[in-house]
């Protein structure tokens, strides 16, 4: 009875990961093909030709840096505004912190087009043109709920006594802060800061009603589906993959030891022996 | 004691710090999140001024309402269905991918977590881009289906529509399904991580055998983890717009093409505001069903 049901463990899993990595998969190998017309979405044959140009697409490449530096933009906008309301919230036993709190939340329930119709309806209405300062306010908002949340949960697990012995040592609050907690919630700031920039870097819906003349690479990759896609959006796709893969295996394995004891990993497994 | 004025000034100080921190913050909720919201009730109330522009005039008129439900009552239901289905699909895929992770991955934990993050990071267009690859008329899937002579059947459960896989609706829920899956897995294995294995030692200790242990003591305890899986992975399938429109064909639009296509192509601002809102309630009451009194605090959100 326990070995079906390990081998069924092991199968559902291992299709799990297939739907998860065929798009994957395809994009990569999509990066060796060498495309027969416009749209580089039936395999012809293997070439590394396209490698040997991966910014060979001027369009892509600048809708690219745009959406890179929009990503960076929004996220360090988030997490400060966000880690300032965290703190307060966490920290100071404040009148209305729930329904502040409620307020924080609250966007992360929307669909993403509902925040779209509204802030379009918004900037129409003060006539606001749709461009650059648009979609930085409207990518900042919703990696602000992220941001002050993931942050807010760092805060309630960490151990007041520790600022405040500094301060009891004779820290003024200011240098408690920047010596005690602020090292301490390094990694929070980090991981809501990627998240933020992921949210942001990968944004379609509203950037598609925020950006004006502004082509992000969601939106470059739209239209490119009706236009011409070029090999240079797998090759493009595979070196984010690459990098992501990267960080998130130094991540992992910095991470590894005090993950496992965050959260104390069974010595033995329950299952297998009773 | 008469309290010296440098207390006083503490004291007001430790009133007026947590406001200063919150303000920023506030201002960008209020400004560019409630206030907007709140703005589109009077603009679903408005009558376009013209055929050629945005701008609007208030007329207190519901009649709107009546017409979007009527118009698009199909649509949101379609756009439900839908999401719902890739939900489902992928909490019967994901629940035992996380308890793989927690209870099998031993000291692999982490880098299977990290494999399940890993695609999510690459663009979700470029991700639909691959599945028509897949999904076309001269893609591997549907050569495999035809090798296999599982066409004709397949075309009989309704999963392909005339042979083809692309513009159905079994493409855009197995987009859907693909995009929510890490967002599914990820608070199951969060709730599993919770639970406490000497309670499961405890379990055994009394005699449970494994399906016991399973359904008494992992099954309710990763309840909360199946909450929040609905919510992360349900709310974004259904406000979809990439999947619809480059897995599905006219057919297979969702609410959210539709306020796109009333917003920006045709110029009917109340009609989109009207729908908006329509489409945030219906979301709203789901939420709230499946939070039932239950705070957003209590839930394993990652």
């Amino acid at each position: 009875m326990n070995r079906i049901g390990n081998v069924l463990l092991a199968a559902s899993s291992a299709l799990t990961f297939a739907l998860l990595y065929a798009p994957v998969a395809v994009t990569v190998l999509f990066s060796f093909n060498a495309p027969r017309g416009r749209f580089n979405l039936l395999w012809q044959g293997f070439t590394l030709a396209n490698w040997r140009h991966p910014l060979g697409d001027p369009a892509l490449t600048e809708a690219f840096l745009t959406s890179l530096a929009l990503a960076l933009a929004a996220a360090l906008l988030a997490v400060l505004l966000g880690g300032l309301m965290a703190l307060s919230l966490a920290r100071a036993r404040l009148r209305g912190r729930r329904v502040i709190g409620l307020l924080v939340a609250l966007p992360l329930t929307n669909p993403e087009i509902v925040l779209a119709t509204a802030l379009l309806n918004l900037f129409v209405g003060i006539d606001l043109p749709r461009g650059p300062l648009t979609l930085l306010l409207s990518h900042s908002l919703f990696c602000l709920s992220y941001a002050a949340l993931t942050l807010k949960a760092r805060l309630a697990g960490f151990d007041p006594s520790l600022e405040q012995a500094a301060q009891d040592l004779g820290a003024p609050p200011l240098e408690a802060f920047a010596r005690v907690t602020l090292p301490l919630l390094a990694p929070g700031l980090l991981a809501a800061g990627l998240l933020s920039f992921s949210l942001s870097f990968d944004d379609f819906v509203i950037s598609s009603f925020m950006a004006g003349e502004t082509v992000t690479l969601p939106l470059y990759l739209a239209g490119a589906f009706q236009r011409e896609i070029s090999p240079q959006v797998q090759v493009l796709t595979t070196l984010v993959l690459l990098v992501s893969a990267a960080l998130l295996l130094l991540a992992t394995l910095s991470g590894m030891p005090t993950l496992r004891k965050a959260v104390d990993l069974p010595r033995r497994d329950p299952f297998g022996r009773p | 004691m008469p309290a010296s004025p440098r207390a006083e000034a503490a004291v007001r100080a430790r009133r007026f710090w947590p406001w200063l921190l919150l303000a920023p913050g506030l201002l960008w909720l209020l400004g560019l999140y409630l206030l907007p919201l709140l703005g589109l009730v009077p603009l679903s109330l408005s009558e376009p001024l013209s055929r050629f522009g945005l701008e609007t005039v208030f007329r207190g008129r519901l009649a709107t309402y009546l017409e979007v439900l009527q118009a698009y009552g199909p649509i949101l239901w379609r756009s439900f269905g839908y999401a719902a289905s890739a939900t489902a699909i992928g909490l019967l895929l994901a629940y035992p991918l996380a308890f793989a992770i927690r209870f099998r991955g031993g000291r692999w934990q982490p880098l299977l977590i990290g494999l399940v993050v890993l695609p999510s990071l690459t663009s979700y267009l470029v991700r639909a881009i691959a599945w028509t690859s897949l999904l076309g008329d001269n893609g591997p899937v549907l050569a495999l289906l035809q090798s296999l002579d599982l066409t004709a059947a397949f075309n009989g459960l309704g999963l392909l529509r005339d042979g083809r896989l692309l513009n159905t609706p079994t493409a855009v829920i197995l987009g859907l399904l693909t995009n929510q899956l890490p967002f599914l897995v990820l608070p199951l294995v969060l709730a599993m991580e919770r639970i406490q294995p000497c309670l499961l030692e405890a379990a055994a200790d009394l005699h449970a055998g494994a399906w016991r242990r399973f359904t008494q003591v992992v099954w309710p305890l990763s309840r909360p983890g199946l909450a929040a899986g609905i919510l992360l992975g349900l709310i974004p399938a259904a406000g979809d717009v990439v999947n619809p429109l480059f897995l599905g064909g006219p057919n297979e639009r969702m609410v959210a093409n539709t306020i796109d296509n009333l917003l920006l192509v045709q110029l009917q601002a109340p009609r989109a505001a009207a729908l908006t809102l329509v489409l945030m309630a219906l979301v709203t009451l789901a939420v709230l069903l499946q939070l039932r009194g239950r705070g957003l605090d209590g839930l394993p959100l990652p």
